[in-house]
């Protein structure tokens, strides 16, 4: 079932006791400044910890003098790679089972890697020592150009793994060659493009830190961190350091945005552990916004070939592709074990295909590590872009409106659970009235005229549509794990004796607005005003494990747990009640917030009676423990899917290429709505990401191997210059097996979004013959593609 | 050297290196980390306080450049009786904020721009927030929490 717009009491009621557009708890200390993050923190006898970073690409380490450093007043410490070899600690698993360095032993393998640290009594001397730090490095070739890395010649990057011949991590293919490749050999149509996503950065406004404080006598390390996965760092730095897990808490108070950047474990973490444990005082590590650009997990950097077949009717038949990935010096990739390349599976988009095949090369290159993160979904961005990219394409060389092709080819309702031609199951979809409505709010049929106007006086404006299908929710713990953790989360309700609740989650906002929705969906359940409910999370002494937030799972997962372990808590509270009423169990109806008799209105108890009973003195129904609580782990049983339609609208100048977004409408479908105001806002912020991506964001690197994108001067993001009035609407197909039927909605824009912005811009420049440009599509890039001469921006 | 600024009202006098920057001076010595720092290098804003009732990125600015002068801090726009600020109301209401971090750049960059341009409209809104970075809310909602403290906005 799909409806098209909200239920009237959604939009009216201010303040629901359950699902939708209720305030924002968290806001209050938040707007006045009194929100917690890690710099805020401050311990008695905290010290400084600032890291000297490689200044070139690739080099031999042949000797570090730290004397001076080391003599500087007010400096603890000067560490080495040599010296945390001598405690087993210079290296550290990554998420995706490769090695990394924490400190630079033999080579440094990409410019700004970790080299060496200063501890200091204050921020201002551990920066100045590193100044003092004398380091001789012998240059060797750099690996950067992705296309070239595994050449017979070139230099091998990880010859620290044993029997390493080149710059080789992976292959992966998904989907039937032979089958598609005969409906490639058969089609009328065949269309083919190189379409690249260039690396980005997810830049949150806070950067990665930590505070790491080992109280020697009770051998307990306590790690405040910028981290969107509690559990799953605690776990992982256990197995760093040799620490057992029960002797490490990780806090992660507020956290100034994540976008995947907070998901990664960093050197800068393990080497504040590392001083706090030898030096036996708290050590705060915050990097600089330059250290975060230049070191910290990138996003995207994608070469794809890309193939759609298509009947000359517009029919399409089949998608392949071909795919160079570039992982810079270390495989970081924060990805289920069983998924080297994310969802990039479900690169077949929202369309009803005869045959798919993707395969993958991943290699090295001396770039800093990383690849998935910034809202991606686990490169559903990448595999997004890829589809609607090169159906855009197609629209070109067949002539036909874009909007009227993927009318032609979205799948249809009667369709859902779809199986996908590479495994997935869409779990539903009813994608046309998407399309239609964002049309219809776009005034598309209008916009077109406007634009044919337009271009007989030479004005270049651009229709852009793109359309979604997004996997979120990892995941099933049969298929996704990651360093062998299960992917399910878990939960624990407690209602307190005068009815007031906690609810205890393993997932961690980084301004997703947990402490709101997370107690709108156990008000929903319970009947308890979210106002009555405190929720708990980023703190691993207090919290049941699970796996963190990030690919949109914080909804699918953590909130069927809180559904579900709010339904346990229920049922409980429904056999208290029918002891106090003394009817049978079967006897009572739920009203949210209290059970009567069935036909009896006026026998009733409320969920706050039910509290005080189960806490209170006197007799419970036999069988029946005190206490109102429960605790559960959630194991999803699919993803869910949702998907939403696009249409961006732009003004390109002729005279300088620069490009308007004039307007953008988005139509989300995320399933049941919990707090629409707060779906929208994470709506803004996506299609914000997009704009800048299609149009300014790249981190780049000279052929030495140079970022060149380590500042805000230089690595643009918009502002609220280059960006619209976002027009938002929405339709609601619930998740069949997601217990209040929501999907997850925090990366759909951004996912989205980027093709959209590009497909606008493109279609701005058909008098000029262009068909493909990439990103990102800044006025110089825009100018090449209107002389006919636009390169790859790698 | 001793450094003495009229903070959100109150004296405050701290002894600190002369290159101490009036960010760590708030943050560090004063105690006020609502400020954020978020670039160290004036290009995200999140550091903004009003420097004599003027908004100035904290970043960039030594404390011993306001020595003798009054700042006022996201923690200083509260009333006395703790009621908050009418733009602070505003991000509230309007869903301006998502992670906070950005946000008392925000509010100080608003309040001030509003100062000079009482009426601002949507488009003078856009252009006076330039200078401060958001990454969560797309600006939509901020600038609507701005416009609805706009004089001749409808309350």
């Amino acid at each position: 079932m799909t409806t098209t717009e909200p239920s009237p009491e959604a939009v009216e009621e201010e303040r629901p006791i359950g699902f939708g557009r209720l305030l924002r708890k968290e806001d209050p200390r938040l707007i006045r400044g009194m929100g917690k993050f890690v710099d805020d923190i401050q311990l008695p006898g905290m010290l400084h910890l600032a890291i000297l970073r490689s200044p070139m690409a690739h080099a031999r380490i042949v000797s570090i003098d730290t004397s001076a450093a080391q003599a500087l007043p007010k400096v603890v410490a000067v560490i080495t790679g040599a010296d945390l070899a001598e405690k087993g600690l210079a290296w550290m698993p990554t998420l995706s089972n490769d090695v990394q360095a924490v400190l630079a032993t033999d080579k440094v393998r990409f410019q700004h890697q970790e080299v060496a640290f200063v501890v200091a009594e204050d921020r201002y001397s551990a920066r100045d020592a590193l100044e003092l730090i004398d380091v001789e490095y012998e240059r060797l070739d750099p690996v950067i150009d992705v296309r070239t890395a595994l050449d017979a010649d070139v230099p091998v990057i990880r010859d620290d793994l044993e029997g390493k011949t080149d710059n080789h991590i992976f292959d992966w293919e998904t989907g039937d060659e032979a089958a598609t490749d005969a409906v490639f050999d058969s089609a009328d149509v065949v269309v083919s493009e190189e379409i690249i996503y260039p690396r980005v950065h997810p830049a949150p406004m806070e950067t990665c830190g930590c505070i790491a404080d080992f109280e020697r006598v009770a051998g307990k390390l306590t790690l405040w961190c910028t981290s969107q996965a509690p559990h799953a760092h605690r776990t992982v730095y256990a197995l760093v350091t040799g620490l057992p897990e029960h002797k490490i808490r990780l806090i992660a108070p507020d956290i100034g945005g994540g976008f995947g950047n907070k998901v990664p474990i960093y050197p800068g973490y393990v080497c504040a552990i590392v001083a706090s444990l030898v030096i036996g005082k708290p050590v705060k590590w915050m990097e600089d916004r330059t250290e975060n650009l230049v070191s910290t997990g990138f996003a995207r950097d994608y070469v794809m070939k890309a193939d759609i077949a298509a009947t000359k009717e517009g029919k399409i038949l089949a998608v392949r592709t071909d795919v160079l990935a570039d992982h810079g010096a270390f495989n970081g990739v924060a990805a289920p074990v069983k998924y080297p390349a994310g969802f990039f599976g479900v690169f077949t988009g929202s369309y009803d295909l005869e045959a798919a095949y993707a395969k993958m090369t991943a290699v090295y290159t001396n770039k800093a590590p990383g690849g998935v993160a910034y809202a991606c979904s686990f490169r559903i961005t990448e595999a997004v872009y890829l589809v609607e990219r090169i159906v855009d394409c197609l629209a070109y060389e067949l002539g036909m409106d874009p909007a009227e092709l993927r009318l032609k080819n979205l799948l249809k309702p009667e369709q859902f659970p779809y199986s996908t031609k590479t495994g997935w199951v869409y779990d539903s979809g009813n994608y046309e009235p998407a399309l239609r409505k964002a049309m219809e709010m776009a005034g598309y049929d209008e916009l077109r005229r406007e634009q044919a106007e337009k271009r007989e006086r030479g004005e270049l404006m651009g229709i852009g549509v793109s359309f979604f299908t997004e996997a979120v929710g990892a995941g099933p713990r049969k298929d996704m794990d990651i360093l062998g953790l299960g992917m399910a989360d878990g939960c624990e309700l407690r209602i307190h004796p005068t009815g007031k609740a906690v609810i205890r989650l393993s997932v961690k906002s980084q301004g997703q607005g947990h402490e709101t929705t997370f107690a709108q969906i156990v008000a929903e359940e319970i009947g308890i005003p979210p106002e009555d409910i405190e929720v708990l999370e980023g703190d691993t002494d207090n919290t049941p494990f699970g796996l963190g937030t990030y690919g949109s799972r914080s909804t699918p997962v953590s909130g069927a747990a809180a559904a579900l372990v709010t339904r346990k808590v229920r049922d409980k509270a429904q056999i208290i009640a029918s002891g106090m009423l003394e009817v049978s169990v079967a006897d009572l109806e739920w009203n949210k917030g209290s059970f009567s008799v069935k036909g009896d209105p006026s026998k009733s108890v409320t969920i706050q009676d039910i509290a005080m009973r189960a806490h209170g003195a006197g007799d419970l129904p036999e069988g029946i423990e005190g206490g109102l609580e429960a605790q559960i782990c959630y194991n999803p049983e699919n993803l869910t899917y949702p998907f939403g339609a696009y249409i961006c609208v732009v003004d390109v100048d002729p005279g300088t290429a620069v490009v308007k977004v004039r307007r953008f409408i988005a139509v989300d479908d995320c399933g049941t709505q919990i707090n629409p105001m707060i779906i929208e806002g994470q709506v803004h912020g996506g299609l914000t990401d997009g704009v800048g991506m299609a149009t300014m964001q790249m981190i780049a690197f000279d052929e030495d191997g140079n970022c060149l994108s380590g500042s805000l001067m230089d690595y643009l993001i918009p502002t609220a210059l280059e960006v619209p009035d976002w027009e938002t609407g929405y339709t609601v197909t619930p998740s069949p097996h997601h217990p209040i039927g929501a999907k997850g909605i925090g990366e759909s824009a951004t996912v989205g979004s980027p093709p959209a912005v590009v497909n606008a811009i493109v279609d701005a420049l058909k008098p000029y013959g262009v068909r493909h440009a990439d990103m990102p599509l800044t006025p110089s890039r825009v100018w090449e593609a209107m002389q006919g001469n636009h390169t790859p921006p790698i | 050297m001793q450094v003495d600024v009229k903070v959100n009202g109150a004296p405050e006098s701290h002894d600190v290196e002369p290159r101490t920057l009036l960010v760590h001076y708030l943050r560090d010595h004063c105690g006020l980390t609502g400020t954020n720092v978020g670039c160290d290098s004036s290009s995200c804003g999140a550091c903004t306080v009003h420097l004599d009732g003027e908004a100035v990125k904290s970043c960039t600015i030594f404390a011993v450049q306001v020595d003798g002068r009054s700042v006022t801090t996201i923690e200083g726009m509260a009333a006395a009786d703790g009621t908050m600020h009418p733009m602070q109301e505003a991000f509230h209401t309007n869903h301006g904020l998502q992670c906070g971090y950005c946000t008392p750049g925000m509010v100080m960059a608003a309040t001030s721009l509003l100062e000079e341009i009482p009426d601002a409209t949507e488009a003078q809104v856009r252009e006076g927030l330039e200078g401060n970075l958001c990454r969560c809310t797309g600006y939509h909602n901020i600038v609507k929490s701005v416009l609805a403290c706009a004089k001749g906005s409808e309350k």
